[in-house]
């Protein structure tokens, strides 16, 4: 029989098993998930994360005649030098904005609308919804040719006529092409985040308006007191996600305005990428562009990381 | 197996199969020496017509075998791309990616940029009358448009200049002499008032301000005014002058002088010809080729349209737009892949009689025999002599419709270097006098001006 002895003080502590076998094990039980993470991973190293290094790297080269040569800083400069560089970011900008004022308030409230519906509340969903089921192209060249023309037989035009009002010339004036693409954009999107608020208004305990009216507030103040505080993270987080769709304004330059629109006044700054990528050879000033673009969009992300987490 | 089990192979399937069809997808399917298992001469070829057209394709399909029976050493494996072949993004993509097939299609205006990306060989030495017997029949003018620092990079196989399309009917109609089409911009302004007058949301005259092809047809009117759109050397912008303006100015005066333009502008190729095919364009500038995609494409029909030469300020014309497409040779073929695409140029491309000069097979079929192009060989050369006889015996077209045009040549000139990107700043332009009452014309040339010398300076 063995003869137990407590260690002598010379005698070392046994040591903790290796962290490297905890982590094995760790990983040996996790086996199944990191095998399936891998593919998503291998997927969106080839596809996502290769391509934006790839375009990174290119934004410093310039290729001539099969010969890619580095030129530092070259092409940002080129490409900030193009007159249309600043009216492209003009654009975007006044259209962010103003898909941010329509496109974000206005299905707050119908969502809201919806919520406070007793009845045919789904059929009206599937009403809203109806449009974000249309392919964008569809919906798009149904503005083109039929809410958008500028003759008086369009939809929009003929209705301004039968209200006495002065009819437009829509996507062929400088000043009407942002708002008439805010207008198709918002009809097309609306769907969606309506679902997303009703969603979360359907979260909102129902005793916190019940103190609310007992308290005397009304429906404005039930509103910016129990509802907006209530729904803050998802506000924050579709202002974010608006703000990042619309700054990639492309489809609706693309086929609203055939491209550049009078004038330039519906280039974006994605429309100039392709412009200059696909029309004007220069695959490198078109990286250059994408990567300043990917550089403002981080910032905006960086601004609602750091908003969230501080309410948070 | 147990369920942890059997997810985890399942999961590790997953991403192995993932793995290797990702690698299977980059391995090359031929090796370097062209050739494939039975030591024939193998050749991917691409615009072979889309399953839609069917007469196109089966006559395409009908060339293939033939010229394999032919040629029993070599292989021709054709490859469909839909829209690359007339489609500037497209085709741009297709290079871009390296993905173009051995012999590849491109327009006249893509000579540098093809050059750029590396990706054409320089043909120069394998042509000759052995590969292509027409060869010393082509117009030596196509040439010289795929002919760079001596060398030459592609085969010509289509060319076109362009001049005044109009519709008989409605010329009729607004008791204009449908024979004698307006020579000068001062008649094509009247007749264009007239064939408005007609209303029913009919536009007189139609033009193009969006999607390149408003900087495309400035370029041809400018020709029209003796003018042109760079300088000698192609480093500078030279179309802000006197002719440039008169092309603007002509527009401004139809479409707001005389309201004769219709109210849609922004119009890009599609567009402008829909509204042919429906009948609601009087006179629009455009290739004899025009008439055909009406026709098939947009329904229209060919006794409604005739062709007259391009109008000219105050007299005949000084100018006009000549364009075009080749085949490109990828860089990196063997020595006898390149002899075998050059003998299915020449058998497809080059040859009265064959493939796409096979005028017999075409006349019964929905397809135009007798339209004024396409003007590839020389004039005076046997084969000129030979396709145009073949084409007069076999027109399906009445070939009087495009007599005016062919009766008054213009000179015709080139498209200028980098012309796609110019054509997509000069839309800019074209869609300000066409969409702007107040447009200042003298502004809008000059914007565009800053704009292609740096282009041209970012360029070179």
């Amino acid at each position: 029989m063995a003869i137990m002895t407590a260690p002598s003080a010379t005698t070392p502590i046994r040591p903790a098993p290796p962290t490297v076998s905890r982590r094995g094990r760790k990983l040996r039980d996790n086996l199944t998930g990191h095998a399936f993470l891998l593919g998503a991973v291998f997927c969106f190293a080839l596809f996502m994360w290769f391509p934006m290094i790839r375009g990174i790297v290119m934004s410093f080269q310039r290729t001539r005649r099969g010969e890619t040569t580095w030129v530092g800083w070259d092409n940002y400069t080129r490409i900030i030098a193009d007159p249309s560089f600043w009216t492209a970011w003009k654009n975007t900008f006044l259209f962010t904005a103003l898909a941010l004022v329509v496109g974000y308030v206005l299905p707050f409230f119908v969502a809201i609308l919806l919520n406070e519906l007793r009845h045919a509340k789904g059929y009206l969903r599937i009403l809203v919804y109806l449009p974000v089921m249309l392919p964008p192209a569809s919906a798009l060249f149904l503005f083109k040719y039929y809410a958008y023309d500028p003759s008086e037989a369009g939809l929009f035009n003929a209705i301004l006529k039968a209200l006495h009002l002065p009819t437009s010339e829509w996507m062929q004036s400088p000043t009407m092409t942002i708002p008439a693409m805010v207008i198709a954009s918002t009809w097309m999107n609306l769907g969606s985040a309506v679902l997303i608020y009703l969603a979360s208004l359907q979260n909102i305990p129902g005793e916190l308006y019940e103190a609310a009216e007992l308290d005397g507030a009304g429906v404005w103040r039930r509103i910016w007191n129990v509802t907006i505080p209530q729904t803050r993270l998802i506000l924050a987080l579709l202002a974010m996600l608006q703000i990042v769709a619309t700054m990639q304004l492309f489809i609706e330059p693309l086929i609203l305005a055939n491209g550049a629109g009078t004038q330039d006044s519906a280039t974006s700054v994605a429309y100039l990428i392709y412009q200059h990528g696909f029309f004007q050879n220069d695959l490198n000033g078109a990286a250059a562009l994408g990567v300043i673009m990917l550089i403002v969009l981080a910032a905006f992300s960086a601004v609602y990381v750091r908003l969230t987490t501080k309410q948070d | 197996m147990s369920h942890p089990r059997y997810r985890k192979a399942a999961a590790l399937a997953l991403a192995a199969g993932l793995g290797f069809s990702l690698a299977a997808c980059s391995t090359k399917s031929s090796d370097d020496s062209g050739t494939d298992a039975s030591g024939k001469v193998t050749i991917t070829v691409d615009c072979q017509p889309v399953g839609a057209q069917k007469e196109l394709l089966a006559n395409w399909n009908a060339d293939v075998a033939e010229f394999e029976k032919q040629n029993p050493d070599i292989s021709i494996k054709s490859v469909s791309v839909g829209e690359q072949c007339n489609n500037p993004p497209d085709f741009t993509a297709r290079l871009a990616g390296g993905t173009m097939t051995d012999v590849f299609y491109g327009y006249m205006t893509d000579l540098q940029q093809v050059l750029d990306s590396g990706q054409a060989a320089d043909i120069t030495a394998a042509v000759s009358k052995d590969t292509i017997p027409t060869w010393d029949s082509v117009d030596p003018a196509l040439k010289e448009v795929f002919t760079d620092g001596g060398k030459l990079y592609a085969i010509p196989v289509k060319n076109y200049s362009m001049g005044l399309v109009y519709n008989k009917a409605l010329f009729k109609k607004a008791g204009l002499d449908a024979e004698n089409p307006p020579k000068t911009w001062a008649e094509v302004r009247t007749a264009a008032k007239k064939i408005a007058g007609l209303g029913g949301g009919v536009a007189g005259f139609s033009e193009y301000s969006a999607g390149n092809t408003g900087g495309w047809h400035f370029t041809a009117e400018i020709y029209s005014q003796g003018g042109k759109v760079l300088s000698e050397d192609g480093k500078k912008a030279a179309f802000n002058d006197a002719a440039g303006k008169q092309v603007l100015q002509n527009l401004k005066d139809m479409r707001y002088g005389d309201n004769s333009m219709g109210s849609r502008q922004l119009l890009q190729w599609g567009d402008l010809l829909t509204n042919a095919g429906a009948g609601k364009v009087g006179m629009f500038i455009g290739a004899p080729d025009a008439t055909q995609a009406i026709v098939s494409q947009f329904q229209g029909k060919y006794s409604d349209w005739a062709m007259g030469p391009m109008p000219g300020q105050d007299g005949p014309a000084k100018g006009t737009l000549g364009g075009g497409e080749g085949y490109f040779f990828k860089k990196g073929l063997s020595e006898a892949q390149i002899k075998a695409g050059l003998k299915w140029i020449a058998y497809q491309k080059l040859t009265p009689g064959k493939g796409q000069l096979d005028y017999v097979r075409a006349k019964p079929q929905n397809y135009p025999v007798g339209l004024p192009q396409p003007l590839l060989f020389a004039n005076g050369t046997e084969a000129q002599k030979q396709e145009l006889e073949l084409r007069k015996a076999n027109a399906n077209v009445d070939t009087a419709n495009f007599k005016v045009f062919e009766d008054n040549p213009v000179p015709i000139v080139g498209e200028p270097r980098n012309a796609q990107a110019i054509y997509a700043v000069l839309d800019s332009a074209m869609s300000g006098v066409l969409t702007n009452p107040n447009a200042n014309i003298d502004s809008l040339l000059k914007t565009a001006e800053e704009k292609v010398n740096q282009l041209q300076a970012a360029g070179s």
